[in-house]
């Protein structure tokens, strides 16, 4: 059942769910970041609108900096701002920032080691109709390697705004990506968010599995739950929304919980959230895992829900790897 | 300006003696660039050897940061660290002197830098907070001729350009040669000073082994308004020793210890 303590959305499961895009969310988390600190300053790639930084940008024009479509750039004069003492936002795609300017970040941010929070929309498969070369899948990979760099992917608009307050009071590069779309409302205000730390937002009396997502996913995470749960599983679900650095001590303590994990991401399952899970309890704890996410395949256009039931990312996909988890699990007793 | 000739001659010998030691390095621009370093230690900046971080001096970024040794030597002769740690720790384990400049081991790189073309948007990055903030320091951005094949570093010279960011000044070592040939065989750079000016920029061009016309030129960028300067600085690489000038195969080796002692000796009869 879903996690009371979380104050998740109460009409989570109606099918008229409110929806919202998680841009939107950041978008007001920076209009306040930036009425709370005046350090705060945000820099555009030529896609100001689509990442929502219309609104900083008028209220706060001497803050705001355009730097056209050089993403190169982007990130090196955010690094001199951070060097400076500025907490700079540095926002474009994902498939450009980190695609295209890898290097930059690493050498002049993560390296330097300067407050810089970087912020990659429209990531993921889920992107859509623009197709495989605007479908970022390999961010999380990218960034997660980086030493000093924090990574969030937030699973709704309420957690993405929650975020950006955070950050800025975390001193380090800092890595979040959302998708393009408009996603069910997971949570609410009420509902906590501390980076480094995952929340179980389904529980169970006696779960066989922990589904472990991320992003927009972990709703269909729980809708699988939910499922599952009329069918006589009994699952946990984990909003894993950091990363890096992962909460160790709460991914321990359900693998050694419920013995079993599905992981499941909008991105590459190489070198993605499920590898972070993998690699850590496979030193600490080792249990049957089960990756859901893109399978080492470019995508291609479509609309999301196609393209989402196409690559495996779906409700039943999640089943499926839980299915197939237990049953690893059962064999190796 | 004779004590400054003076001075960067002793620049040039520790350059030369922490680079024998290290066993590698980059020897030509790093002598090419002593005068300049030089100048910058002991006239230009406003600066506090023994409180680096003193927030309101100005910041001086190297972009090319392959030739921190002669940044390394002129800042130990004046004062920052002991020239004896540094001739006899540069690229060793565990010392501050890191081959590239790191920042995390040596606070007053202001960057860690040596991948080419980052260092102009740093700078610009660090100037526009300074602007925002009313500061009256100026950033300087040395930059390497060979390091303008670079896209990102372009990127860096349209924003300056188009934020008009005049406490911001670049200096290329302009000195023809990186590491494979000679600039203009490996893809030709000139006219930077079109590119620049095309970009809105302020140029100035400047023998930069002439302590007073460097000199002149940095005050005159510093009193323009309204547009970031750049001072394209003609340099030799391999300055002072006269074997190596201009010869692109010294970019990136460090001399043995019989060169060592040769080169130390032409220098001091120099």
């Amino acid at each position: 059942m879903l996690n009371r303590t979380k104050h998740l959305n109460p009409k989570l499961f109606d099918a008229d769910v409110e929806k919202k895009y998680i841009r939107d969310g950041f978008g007001q988390g920076l209009l306040f970041a930036g009425e709370k600190n005046r350090k705060v300053v945000a820099l555009s790639a030529d896609l100001s609108d689509s990442i929502r930084l219309t609104q900083f940008e008028e209220r706060f024009p001497e803050r705001y900096f355009e730097v056209g479509v050089a993403e190169q750039n982007l990130a090196t004069v955010a690094s001199g701002l951070a060097c400076y003492g500025k907490i700079p936002f540095m926002t474009s795609f994902a498939a450009f920032s980190p695609g295209r300017n890898w290097e930059q970040i690493r050498t002049t941010i993560a390296l330097n080691n300067v407050p810089v929070k970087m912020i990659g929309s429209h990531a993921g498969i889920a992107v859509g109709e623009d197709g495989a070369t605007h479908q970022s899948l390999e961010d999380i990979a990218l960034m997660r390697i980086l030493p000093n760099v924090t990574v969030i992917v937030p699973c709704d608009y309420e957690e993405a705004k929650k975020a950006v307050g955070e950050m800025i009071e975390h001193n380090k590069p800092v890595y979040m990506r959302f998708d393009r779309s408009k996603v069910p409302v997971i949570t609410t205000e009420d509902s906590p968010f501390k980076i480094g730390k995952a929340d179980i937002l389904w529980d169970s009396s006696n779960p066989v599995v922990t589904i472990i997502a991320i992003g927009y996913l972990v709703y269909n995470a729980l809708l699988c739950a939910k499922e599952l749960e009329k069918e006589g599983i009994q699952v946990l679900v984990v909003n894993n929304h950091t990363v890096k650095p992962m909460d160790e001590e709460l991914i321990l303590g359900v693998a050694k919980r419920t013995g079993a994990i599905v992981t499941v991401e909008d991105h590459q399952i190489a070198g993605g959230m499920g590898s972070a899970v993998a690699e850590f309890l496979a030193k600490t704890y080792p249990v049957p895992i089960e990756f859901v996410g893109i399978n080492n395949k470019f995508g291609q256009s479509g609309s999301s829900a196609e393209l989402i039931k196409h690559y495996g990312l779906d409700v039943e996909s999640i089943k499926k790897a839980i299915v197939k988890v237990i049953k690893r699990n059962q064999e190796s007793y | 300006m004779i004590e400054l000739k003076k001075i960067a001659n002793e620049v040039c010998k520790t350059i030369i003696k922490s680079l024998v030691s290290a066993e590698s390095g980059h020897t030509g621009g790093s002598l090419g660039m002593a005068d300049i370093f030089t100048a910058f230690y002991f006239h230009i900046l406003k600066h506090k050897p023994k409180e680096p971080a003193w927030p309101e001096r100005d910041r001086l970024i190297l972009s090319n940061g392959h030739i921190v040794p002669a940044r390394y030597s002129a800042m130990a002769h004046a004062g920052y660290f002991s020239v004896d740690e540094l001739e006899n720790g540069l690229r060793k384990f565990g010392t501050i002197f890191q081959g590239h400049p790191d920042r995390k081991f040596l606070p007053s790189m202001e960057t860690t830098s040596g991948p080419l073309g980052c260092g102009l948007g740093q700078a610009c990055g660090i100037a526009l907070g300074a602007k925002m903030d009313g500061k009256d320091f100026y950033t300087y951005c040395i930059m390497s001729d060979g390091e303008h094949q670079e896209g990102n570093l372009w990127e860096s010279v349209m924003f300056a350009g188009k934020y008009k960011i005049d406490n911001l000044i670049g200096i290329i070592d302009r000195n023809n040669i990186q590491i494979t040939g000679r600039t203009e065989n490996v893809m030709p750079l000139e006219s930077l000073r079109n590119k620049y000016e095309a970009f809105n920029w302020n140029v100035i061009e400047v023998d930069g082994h002439d302590f007073v016309k460097f000199i002149d030129a940095v005050e005159m960028a510093k009193i323009s308004r309204g547009k970031p300067t750049v001072i394209i600085a003609h340099t030799i690489p391999g300055k002072g020793i006269k074997e190596i000038e201009n010869d692109y195969k010294w970019h990136g080796i460090a001399p043995n210890k019989e060169q060592g002692e040769r080169f130390l000796l032409e220098l001091s009869s120099g």
